[in-house]
């Protein structure tokens, strides 16, 4: 019994955020997944390396969402386990792969990547006009994925049924294990 | 904190001067800017980014976008930057080789008179 509680603790997040798909709420997640980092323990020199990454993965399903389907939310979910501070970014701009950067469009999804690159051909960086909320999409939606690689300590990025989940973990400061 | 723009020109070139954070939600107004800017026929510019606390794949994507722009005018756009948590996304993206990047608006300035 003690055994089942230990897995369902372990595997429970210790906050989850769920966002209307606005860029506007992406600060806020990048600020909760900060202040979670410094509560489960992470190393200061770490938290905007957190902050960032966290952003990153944020901006890019807000961006998806806001192609696809801007009625669902974004989930966060912030974990602290086996000694990492946990994130997890998940859409559901299903079908996985859709969303420019998705795994699938990396392994030649033409048909996929061919929408993607229709919905990112007219935005406002082509047109040379200003409005939309999302800045530069074929410069940032590549990027995105570039930067967070490059920041996480560990990165998973898979399909899921709904669409693309990204995992990042740091490691907790010995203190805090 | 939201992000604050302001602009002024200094030995014929245009600084824009940026505070705050530039994200998937701010970086609009960046890009706005420095289209109205370049509609304007200024073509020179340096982006001060000396108060810029954050900045994001989509505020690189902006800064791109307006160095692609001024550069069909052959123009130019500096950065000023000395702070390294900044600094660390533009050598993470390869972009330090893209943009001159600079410790001061002076030395920006300096730079671009001395490759005229």
């Amino acid at each position: 019994m003690s055994q089942a509680i230990t897995e369902q603790d372990a595997e429970m997040a210790t906050v989850e955020l769920s966002f209307t798909a606005l860029p506007a709420h992406v600060r806020t997640a990048r600020l909760v997944a900060t202040a979670v980092a410094r509560r489960s323990g992470v190393d200061e020199s770490l938290l905007d390396e957190v902050r960032l990454a966290v952003g990153e993965a944020c901006s890019r399903a807000v961006e998806g969402h806001q192609l696809y389907c801007p009625a669902e939310p974004v989930r966060l979910a912030l974990t602290e386990a086996a000694g990492r501070f946990e994130v997890e970014v998940t859409d559901t701009c299903a079908p996985a792969g859709r969303w420019p950067g998705g795994p699938a469009r990396a392994e030649g999804d033409s048909a996929a990547g061919g929408r993607a690159e229709g919905d990112r051909a007219r935005g406002p960086s082509d047109s040379g006009t200003a409005g939309s909320s999302v800045a530069d999409p074929r410069i940032g939606a590549g990027l995105g994925i570039a930067v967070i690689e490059g920041l996480a300590d560990d990165v998973e990025i898979r399909e899921t049924a709904d669409g693309t989940s990204i995992r990042m973990s740091w490691p907790l400061a010995e203190a805090a294990r | 904190m939201d992000l604050k723009l302001d602009h002024h020109s200094k030995d014929g070139i245009e600084i824009v001067d940026v505070e705050g954070e530039i994200d998937v939600y701010t970086a609009p107004r960046l890009r706005e800017l420095l289209i109205e800017l370049v509609n304007s026929r200024f073509y020179q510019l340096v982006v001060n980014m000396e108060k810029v606390e954050f900045l994001d794949s989509t505020g690189l994507g902006v800064l791109v976008g307006g160095l692609k722009r001024v550069r069909a005018h052959d123009g130019s756009l500096d950065l000023v930057c000395t702070q390294e948590r900044i600094l660390k996304i533009f050598r993470i993206t390869g972009l330090t080789k893209v943009f001159g990047i600079h410790d001061t608006v002076d030395e920006a300035i300096a730079a671009r008179r001395a490759e005229k």
